[in-house]
This record gives structure tokens, C-alpha cells and sequence, in this order.
């Protein structure tokens, strides 16, 4: 056995990995609000960054192999870590009663499998088009060193995905739920990992749970901002 | 002095095997006894009855022993903080009240009867790992290792708990994280113990997870209702610990 498998296999290294890989989403949590807030810059802004990304080429699967396994290993070990939980009680209390664990800190698999599912209708929806492919199938001509290139209008895609009320209400509950989901884990992997001090570690949570308040509220706005027309400038390309 | 009608719930077990049930019972007690006199007065009127009385835990009855321990409506040593159940008077309830008593959950806590479980895997928690190896002989000098106040202060705040287990009753995945980490933080924060804490950490945390305790959540609901007021600081000292410890040994792994 391995340091690392001895590592995983016990309930503190199992935490270890929940808090590191969740630092890491979290990573990808904020680029990826850093990206989507470009649409209040307007069409060319996002048209660009999506084109940018796209070049990446190879690099770009690199990146995304990477984020798919550190999301898996994330769901991996809270599986084993629910197993090993309810398993430890088997026999609950006729009369239960909660002192100080927050609201999202009781609800952290369930907010967790909300966000997956929900990661999943997103790639589905705006990445692969399966869900809505006439909104996603969308083109816009730029002329690009002296020559016109077709490419993927992203912009027209999430202004007219989100001019439809059921993914803007779908796509804030979400978020509102990943919101929940990091106002326990932020402040929570700082103590798995030990950094914990009287000085310092109420400032650490107010920190984190500001965080994640803000992080739910950019992405809340983009789908609310589409629907009341707050976008950038509609027609530029 | 004022009586006070109670209607209690109380877990009935005759054995391990047995099955249990909440039954209820009324008693008359008044606001200065304690919970467990409260439980003597019923458990009179059982015997008078010629019913069988309910088994509960008890020894020092001055919140040292750790041994009196059952939920109360739903909090481990009931509502008062910083309490063993033998500390809790009558008077923080009412007349009239409707109380659940009910047994520590936990897999790792088989309950023995009624109200009482089997703690044994504390036991060995610490035997895997929570004592310093000296040699026998003469004591050396007192003063002679230096510990900075601080420390000793820290030391003494963890060494206070009494292992009684209500961290683990509290917490939503009967994880015993709490006992585990002050028994280890106590002999962390002096000279004595730093030596073996590589070791120490290593086994005492897999002991915990091999007596099938759950893990810790970090909602902190052990420290609320331990009745030592241990931190959870201890927590975080023993998840840095362990870590480096996997990562650090020689030993082979």
C-alpha cells in the first residue's frame, strides 16, 4: 500500500483529498465566473475568449482531463466518506436536536449532487448542444487577419438560452445551491488541512463564506442580467 | 420546593441482542436534583412495582468520570453546556415536560442495556497510541524539561477530557474525532510527548477508523456538547498531524 492509498483509505485523508481537489474546483469555480462576466462586455469580449479557448488546441483537453479527474476523485471519496458516515450510525435519535452545524453543512452530498447533475445539463446545454441545439448552433463571420472566418457565436447562445425563463430559473437555483455547497466547504477545508488559530481563523471563515456568497451572486447575475436586457452592447460583433 | 410532573421517554434495551423501544413513564421530581436523582426516583417506583429498573451508567456523580451518559431530547448530557447528565439539575426543566432519554448511537457503542453502551473502543484508541514511553527509575528533577506556560495550559485544557463519548453521540456521523484529538493534542503540546507523535498520530487515527467511527464534517456540534468544553483545535492539530505522518514515516507503510 502506498502512502497516498494509506493516505485516502483513512477518514482524515479521505478529508485531505475532499479539501484539496475542492480547492482546486474551486480554482476552476472562480476562472470560469472570471470568463462568463465578459458577456457585460458584450459579443466581441466573449466570441474572442471562446475562440481563445478553443486554440488552446491540445492544451485545452489537458486542462479538461485534468478537471474531470480531480472532479471525479472528489465524488470518489465522498461516496466513501457517506459509506464510512452512515454506516458509523445505523440507529438514529427518536428526538434529534442540531446546537451550532449550519444549513449547509447538514446538506453538503445533497447540494453536492444537485451541482453535479447540474454540471452536467450545463455541458449538455451550452457545451454539446443536446438540449437546446437551435440556440446553440449559432455562427457569427468576423474578418480575422485580412480574411472572413466563421465561428461560434457564444454570446447570441447564452443571450437567447437565457431569454428563456425555465433555464434562467434552473441555472439560479444552481447556483444558489453551489453557493451553499461552498459557504460550508471553503471555510471547512482550512481545518481539515489544520490551519486553524484563534486569531486568525474567524476571519478565514467570514472570508470564505463571503466568498462563496459572491461567487453564487456573479453567476446568479449573468442568466438574471440576460433576461432583463443588462447585457453588453447587443449589437456590436 | 416545587414538584414537578414529568413524562419521560425513556430507550428500553433488555440486552444486546434485545430489541428496543421508547416507553413511557411519569415521575415526580423537584428542581434540585439532579437528572440522575430525578432517574433514582423512578427507578424506585419501578422496583416497587416490581418492574425491572432502567439500567444507566453513574459512578463520581460530580462530572469527572465520564460515565453517566445519555441523550436528552436530543443533546448529549442534555441542555446544559459545559454538563454531565449528573450536573444537570431539574431545574433547567419544567412542569409538565416531555423528556426523550435515549442511549449514544454509534455502531462503535453496541448499547449493553437500556442506556447503556459498550466504550471499550476508547479504550483502545488509547492504548494504540495515547501514553509516553519513559523508562522506570528514579524521577528526574522537576524543572528540568521546560514547558512554556502556554503549552501547559493547552495541554491541561485537552487532558481534561473525560472520555465519556458524548462527541461521538453528538456528531451526525458518530465520529469520535473530538476524543481521538484531544487525547493525541494533550501529549502533542508537551516535550514528553512530541517524541513518539509521528507514531502516535498514525495509530491512534486508524485504530479510530478501525472501530468504525465515522469522520469529521467540521460543523463542530462535539465541542457544543462536550461537557469539558474540549476545542476542536485539537481536531485540526491531529489532521495535520496524521497527514504529515502518512507522508513523513519511515516505517514501512
Amino acid at each position: 500500500m502506498s502512502r497516498f492509498q494509506r493516505l485516502l483509505a483513512s477518514s482524515i485523508g479521505a478529508k485531505v483529498g475532499m479539501a484539496v481537489t475542492g480547492i482546486l474546483l474551486s480554482f476552476f469555480v472562480i476562472g470560469h465566473l472570471m470568463g462568463n462576466l465578459l458577456v457585460y462586455q458584450g459579443r466581441q469580449a466573449v466570441n474572442d475568449y471562446a475562440a481563445f479557448l478553443k486554440g488552446l488546441g491540445p492544451w485545452l483537453w489537458v486542462v479538461r482531463a485534468g478537471l474531470l479527474s480531480v472532479f471525479v476523485l472528489h465524488i470518489v471519496l465522498a461516496i466513501q466518506l457517506k459509506r464510512r458516515n452512515r454506516a458509523a450510525r445505523t440507529v438514529g435519535y427518536a428526538k434529534d436536536h442540531v446546537n451550532v452545524a449550519t444549513v449547509a453543512s447538514r446538506y453538503m452530498v445533497l447540494t453536492g449532487m444537485c451541482v453535479l447533475a447540474f454540471v452536467l445539463l450545463h455541458l449538455a446545454h451550452f457545451t454539446l448542444g443536446w438540449i437546446d441545439p437551435a440556440t446553440h448552433a449559432v455562427t457569427e463571420k468576423v474578418i480575422q487577419g485580412g480574411v472572413e472566418i466563421e465561428r461560434h457565436d457564444v454570446y447570441q447562445m447564452v443571450v437567447a438560452g437565457f431569454r428563456q425563463p425555465v433555464y434562467v430559473v434552473i441555472y439560479v437555483v444552481a447556483m444558489v445551491l453551489l453557493g451553499t455547497h461552498l459557504f460550508h466547504g471553503l471555510q471547512s477545508l482550512f481545518q481539515t488541512l489544520g490551519v486553524r488559530h484563534p486569531g486568525y481563523t474567524p476571519t478565514i471563515v467570514r472570508v470564505c463564506r463571503l466568498v462563496a456568497v459572491a461567487l453564487s451572486a456573479g453567476y446568479i447575475s449573468i442568466p438574471v442580467g440576460v433576461l432583463l436586457g443588462l447585457t453588453g452592447a447587443e449589437g456590436a460583433s | 420546593m416545587q414538584d414537578m410532573r414529568l413524562k419521560l421517554h425513556i430507550w428500553r434495551q433488555a440486552g444486546p441482542e434485545a430489541q428496543g423501544a421508547l416507553r413511557t413513564y411519569e415521575v415526580t421530581a423537584n428542581e434540585h436534583m439532579s437528572f440522575l436523582e430525578m432517574l433514582d426516583v423512578l427507578n424506585q417506583d419501578l422496583i416497587e412495582k416490581g418492574e425491572e429498573p432502567v439500567a444507566f451508567e453513574h459512578d463520581c456523580r460530580e462530572g469527572i468520570c465520564g460515565t453517566c451518559n445519555m441523550v436528552i431530547d436530543g443533546r448529549p448530557h442534555g441542555p446544559q453546556k459545559g454538563t454531565t447528565a449528573c450536573q444537570l439539575h431539574m431545574r433547567a426543566f419544567k412542569d409538565g415536560d416531555e423528556i426523550h432519554v435515549e442511549p449514544w448511537r454509534a455502531t462503535a457503542f453496541p448499547i449493553i442495556k437500556d442506556l447503556v453502551v459498550d466504550r471499550a473502543p476508547f479504550d483502545r484508541i488509547i492504548a494504540s497510541g495515547g501514553f509516553v514511553s519513559v523508562n522506570t527509575g528514579a524521577a528526574q528533577d522537576a524543572n528540568e524539561i521546560p514547558v512554556p506556560k502556554a503549552d501547559a495550559d493547552d495541554a491541561f485544557s485537552y487532558a481534561a477530557c473525560i472520555g465519556c463519548g458524548a462527541c461521538v453521540a453528538a456528531c451526525k456521523n458518530a465520529s469520535a474525532m473530538l476524543f481521538t484529538a484531544a487525547k493525541f493534542a494533550h501529549l502533542e503540546k508537551l516535550p514528553q510527548g512530541r517524541v513518539e507523535s509521528e507514531r502516535r498520530a498514525l495509530a491512534m487515527v486508524e485504530q479510530h477508523d478501525a472501530e468504525g467511527f465515522g469522520a469529521c464534517t467540521n460543523q463542530y456540534e462535539c465541542e457544543a456538547v462536550c461537557p469539558k468544553e474540549i476545542s476542536v483545535t485539537s481536531i485540526a492539530m491531529l489532521n495535520k498531524a496524521y497527514r504529515s505522518a502518512v507522508l513523513k514515516t519511515r516505517e514501512t507503510v
